[in-house]
């Protein structure tokens, strides 16, 4: 158990050495600067043990000022390029800690971009958002203050423990080993604690979520009267909330005492081990100050190498999701494919297409069907349906189990992704605006729209007059203060369609959030934005598609029936009942 | 932040005086061990001294150094009972504050930003409690001690801590002024950068459509590059901090021997030995002080965040709470009854009306139905009568009388209603129908089957795994959007109301089930008096007074035919959902 949690620990760590690779020309120059820091760092003590030592004998005879004032200025000197070194290596890593993580993001990004559809779908945004953000920050946090940290307290308590040795072994020997075995203590207090830690997580967790749903549903339960079973929920959970918090509070506020403590002790037993020594004879008085200097040499690293290995956990797991997510499975490359369509028609078809979201559940069988060019076909069928199965297998945002899906006869397998996604245009129902200007939304990537050109489009689709009204015209920046209506949203939307001039559209109606008025104005710039292109409309409302050339019936993820409107009132089946039932009223 | 501190109970108050009591132990020890170490140091120099009196000088040093550990852990006890206390008593104010407040104020902060108040804003006070505590009580006291200490050895060894110090504030307020506020900055970015990349995630299928990946990646490119310029400039004003420190401890300690050597050569043979012993504890003293203003410093640091925290909890519970309970019970002469006399509502801090001049009676046992364009106050009117929300001018009469007469518990307890959108509570299907309190015998097994059979609930739910007492997670996450809408309906029922009030409640339904449940609901609960928010003509053609509004005002009130004929608005709605044909046919 114990050996696979190291290895699992190992693992993310030798992916982030490897990562960082490209930076080792800084870490290493780094390193060596905290060598040469902590050396200059360990050459105080013996020198301040020698000026104690010429002050002891000046304490009977005559002192020696000349040597000390030698001593002195030399050592003064020490500490300042000691500080200059020490301060060259934290700006360092402070700017490599930074480049790294702004390539770590960089990366992130653009691993979005070459992941499919599929990762998405069955992943939380929050988690990829909270990649970007929370663990690229901690492992940035912790590179800036671990990495160095290591490196010079490594170094330091290296140089103490020889120094010590050479300078009186009998000394050395008890104050370390009564470091060690404080040392010890604390490490067994730390893993006795971890549990509280994770209680208190799940403690925080679990109160959190009885606020949010509570203040989310704050109108129900006024309306049924809950709030004193709510109170009563609350108050439980406070409670234990409080008992974990204080508890683990607690426990990480010992730490520090502790270590003190450790401090403390080894600071003691190297006073008086070495006052009795010095009684004996065996050692002069300057010798005790250098291991009073010492031995915090040797506890101090002792302590910031704790908390460094600790910090080194949560970037360890920040590390892990962040390299799991960088490594799973992209999309293809398809720099080979070179299919493309000089001119589209725009006659589309499917050919015994099977597709299944699991490997082992397929949820359109066998599906066959010839749309010609200029054709409007209709999805219609429950929520919940799969509507958007379609969407995504013409833009290729999944691929098919078998078969195929062909525009004016050429595979889509055969085009790169990117063809595929410049032959369609497409409007979706989550009206997907970015916090940018009128403009930047309605122009989106196309390159030299004119502002004539933007004209002309808002024109058409009925946007001219929302346009007028905002403060600075296109220049207007969206964001939830600008007062848009969900309707006007989907209407930008749509001009942004328009914009793009694609030949085929793919368009998800207006449901029944947006108002009539603007309903009627969505309706007609959809109109417009189909003529005479081959268009699929994933329908909410029945009465807009019996025009439709051919309407696509879904029904738990399959295609059920198809046909005109004509064909499938007439046979009578699921459509024709769930277009008779929207005029029965409740007393049929 | 003081006004946080009058929530401390007095349990607390006296915890942080144990703490400050505790503390004040803790210097006392932690500064008489470097005078056993002067002791020491005498003992060595002076020729003869007993073996025994330095070892009893040892043994005071261990002493001290458990005593002082001791007292630390005893006070990290009371300080942590201390935090944690305050933060349950500011959770548990907010939280009940923000259950007595009218929807008014819910919608005068936001649901998330209370959210964050009662969680996130809580969680910073109490980590400024549980740091900034100690530290707020040591830095002084270890500082005047230490000083005092110091003070009558010799002022040259003084002035070398005096400028230690001085270089440190500067230190210090060079970090405070320059790194601080682009910590605080690079939160906002942070916001900024999240933003982006939800952009760029949410919109994947869009991004895609219009291979604007690069477009995305190059927005990305702009953030990524403005938060690492901030984080390195802080970054690197704050690594001047531990080479700072590092030099002040070795530069202090040297300055004393070095001053000490000169002190020792001018003082008379007697005293030469005293100011040895001095000089070696001395840098030890000159330490604790250097330490004050460390842990001073990191209150500045934790302060601003958990002020404006403090801020933010204190608007809470200071706000007033708008809607007051009046004396009415529940009984009353009439029953089922509903009257918006001169109806007018604005939110107080918006200028329009959003409602104006609405007058209109419901007996018992009618539907009325209320249509109209988003935003023609369709919701906000039927809020007004479970008091969700008070009248700006006129009255809204229940069962005859003002709504604002009633005890709101009697008055919720007349009313089933269910909201636009479907809210359920983590819990089973069963808690879930059953919620809430009401007057009535708790409902029964029997109740829960008739609601959902009423609500065409029972379909879905006895195909679950466990039945009625199947799990439902945090706002109903594991059932669909019409299955919580059925439930929702259910909880109404089951509620067995003198009125029903279905906001938009249908529209999640498809129109072959919402056909069903309203067939079921007039059959089972003729009784009831049903006020239903509509988008879909086909839902409320059959109601006994439709009201069409549009900008907050009744613009017709009839039954659907008579609108058909003389209602403009109304026509327009039903021909946008249905062909003339169509409607003409049905």
């Amino acid at each position: 158990m114990r050996e696979k949690k190291n290895q699992n620990q190992m693992e993310p760590l030798k992916k982030f050495l490897k990562y960082i690779r490209k930076f080792k020309a800084w870490i290493y120059v780094s390193a060596v600067l905290s060598l040469v820091a902590a050396i200059l760092n360990l050459i105080g003590p013996n020198a301040l043990s020698k000026v104690t030592d010429l002050i002891t004998e000046g304490l009977s005879g005559d002192m020696n000022l000349f040597w000390i004032r030698r001593i002195c200025i030399l050592l003064a000197a020490l500490y300042v390029l000691g500080w200059a070194v020490n301060y060259v290596e934290g700006f360092i890593m402070a700017t490599v800690s930074q480049d790294i993580t702004k390539s770590m993001r960089r990366d992130i990004s653009r691993k979005i971009d070459r992941l499919p559809l599929r990762y998405f779908d069955s992943h939380d945004t929050g988690d990829t958002l909270s990649l970007v953000t929370n663990d690229v920050d901690t492992v940035g946090q912790m590179l800036n203050q671990s990495l160095s940290t290591i490196i010079l307290n490594v170094a330091l308590l290296v140089g103490a423990t020889i120094m010590m040795l050479v300078t009186n072994w009998k000394m050395a020997l008890l104050g370390i080993l009564s470091a060690l075995i404080g040392f010890a203590i604390v490490l067994l207090i730390i893993s006795k604690s971890q549990g509280y830690f994770s209680q208190q997580q799940k403690e925080l967790g679990s109160l959190n979520g009885h606020i949010e749903e509570t203040y989310g549903g704050l109108l129900v339960i006024k309306a049924y009267n809950n709030q004193n079973v709510s109170r009563k929920t609350f108050r439980e959970k406070n409670e234990k909330l409080y008992t974990a918090n204080w508890k683990s509070t607690y426990l990480s506020g010992i730490m520090q005492p502790l270590m003190m403590f450790i401090g403390n002790l080894a600071y003691v037993v190297v006073c008086i081990t070495g006052a009795v020594l010095a009684m004996r004879g065996e050692i002069t008085f300057g010798v005790i100050v250098a291991f009073m200097l010492y031995i915090r040499n040797f506890t101090n690293p002792l302590q910031n190498l704790a908390q460094a290995f600790s910090s080194m956990q949560s970037m360890i797991a920040a590390c892990d999701r962040i390299f799991t997510f960088l490594e799973e499975e992209e999309m293809e490359d398809e720099s080979y494919k070179t299919a493309t369509l000089k001119y589209v028609k725009g006659n589309v078809a499917f050919d015994h297409v099977k597709f299944g979201y699991n490997e082992n559940r397929e949820i359109i069988h066998d599906f066959t069907s010839n749309i010609k060019a200029g054709q409007k076909v209709a999805i219609v069928g429950p929520t919940g349906a799969g509507k958007t199965t379609i969407v995504n297998l013409l833009m290729r945002f999944y691929d098919i189990n078998s078969g195929k899906i062909t525009i004016d006869d050429v595979n889509t397998i055969d085009m790169k992704r990117e063809t595929v996604h410049d032959i369609f245009g497409m409007v979706l129902q989550d009206t997907w605006l970015m916090e940018g200007t009128v403009r930047e939304n309605l122009v989106y990537n196309k390159k030299d729209v004119s502002d004539h050109r933007l004209d002309e489009v808002c024109e058409a689709v009925g946007l001219t007059d929302l346009i007028k009204q905002l403060p600075n015209g296109y220049d207007t920046i969206l964001n939830e203060d600008a007062g848009i209506s969900a309707g006007q949203k989907q209407l930008i939307t749509i001009a942004r369609a328009m914009i793009a001039d694609s030949p085929l559209m793919i368009l998800d109606e207006a449901t029944s959030s947006v108002d009539t008025r603007t309903e009627q104005k969505v309706q007609k710039a959809m109109d417009l934005l189909t003529q005479g292109r081959t268009s699929f409309v994933i329908a909410h409302r029945l009465s807009t598609i019996k025009n439709a050339d051919c309407i696509l019936v879904m029904k738990d993820g399959d295609i059920i029936e198809t046909g005109t409107h004509d064909q499938l009132m007439e046979k009578g089946g699921f459509y024709a009942d769930l277009y008779n039932s929207q005029f029965a009223s409740a007393g049929a | 932040m003081l006004k946080i501190l009058k929530y401390l109970k007095k349990k607390e108050w006296m915890y942080a005086a144990f703490c400050v009591f505790f503390i004040v132990i803790q210097v006392w020890l932690d500064l008489k061990l470097p005078d056993y170490m002067s002791e020491i140091t005498t003992l060595v120099e002076t020729a003869g001294s007993a073996m025994s009196d330095i070892l009893s000088a040892g043994r005071g040093m261990i002493a001290c150094a458990i005593g002082s550990m001791a007292a630390s852990i005893v006070t990290g006890f009371f300080a942590a009972k201390t935090a944690a206390g305050l933060s349950r008593t500011l959770r548990e104010l907010v939280y009940n504050k923000t259950l007595d407040f009218s929807m008014q104020e819910v919608h005068k902060f936001s649901a998330d930003s209370l959210i964050n108040r009662t969680t996130n804003d809580v969680t910073q006070i109490q980590t400024l409690v549980s740091m900034g505590l100690q530290a707020i009580i040591k830095a002084p006291i270890l500082a005047v001690w230490a000083i005092v200490k110091i003070a009558g050895k010799s002022w040259q060894w003084t002035l070398a801590t005096a400028i230690a110090v001085i270089i440190l504030i500067i230190v210090l307020a060079i970090t405070l002024v320059i790194a601080v506020p682009r910590f605080q900055k690079v939160q906002k970015l942070n916001d900024r950068l999240n933003t982006v990349t939800r952009e760029q995630v949410s919109g994947i299928r869009v991004v895609r459509a219009y291979n604007a990946e690069q477009y995305q990646e190059n927005k990305f490119d702009e953030q990524n590059e403005i938060i690492t310029d901030n984080n390195t400039i802080a970054n690197r004003v704050m690594a001047l901090m531990s080479p700072t420190m590092t030099l002040l401890n070795s530069g202090l300690t040297l300055a004393v021997y070095w001053i000490g050597a000169y002190l020792i050569v001018a003082a008379s043979a007697m005293n030469k030995l005293a100011i040895f012993s001095d000089m070696v504890v001395f840098s030890n003293y000159a330490m604790q002080i250097i330490m004050a203003f460390m842990l001073l410093n990191m209150i500045f640091i934790l302060l601003p965040r958990a002020q404006v925290s403090a801020d933010r909890i204190v608007e809470v519970l200071n706000t007033p709470v708008s809607i007051k309970d009046g004396e009415q019970t529940a009984a009353s002469e009439e029953s089922g009854t509903i009257e918006f006399k001169d109806v007018s509502f604005r939110y107080p801090e918006a200028g329009g009306n959003v409602l104006e001049h609405l007058s209109f009676k419901v007996n018992k046992g009618e539907t009325c139905a209320l249509i109209g364009a988003t935003g023609s106050g369709k919701t906000t009117a039927v809020n007004l009568i479970p008091r969700f929300y008070d009248v700006s001018d006129g009255e809204v009469l229940v069962d005859g009388i003002n709504v604002k007469e009633y005890k709101q518990k009697d008055l919720r307890n007349k009313i089933g209603y269910c909201s636009q959108k479907a809210k359920l509570f983590s819990g089973t299907v069963k808690s879930n129908i059953l919620f809430g309190e009401n007057d009535k015998p708790a409902g029964t097994d029997e109740d829960v089957k008739n609601a959902m059979s009423i609500s065409k609930a029972d379909e879905f739910v006895e195909k679950m795994h466990d039945g009625t007492d199947s799990a439902i997670a945090q706002n109903g996450t594991n059932v669909s959007g019409g299955q919580k809408q059925r439930i929702s309906i259910a909880r109404a029922v089951a509620r067995k109301p003198e009125i029903f009030i279905f906001d938009d409640s249908f529209s999640a339904l498809d129109y072959k089930t919402d056909r069903e449940v309203r067939r079921q609901l007039s059959e089972k609960t003729a009784d009831a008096t049903k006020i239903i928010v509509a988008q879909r003509i086909s839902t409320i053609r059959d109601a006994d007074q439709i009201l069409v509004l549009e900008h907050g005002k009744i613009v017709g009130k009839g039954e659907h035919d008579e609108l058909m004929k003389n209602c403009k608005v109304y026509q327009e709605i039903a021909l946008s959902q249905l062909s003339k044909e169509e409607l003409e046919d049905a």
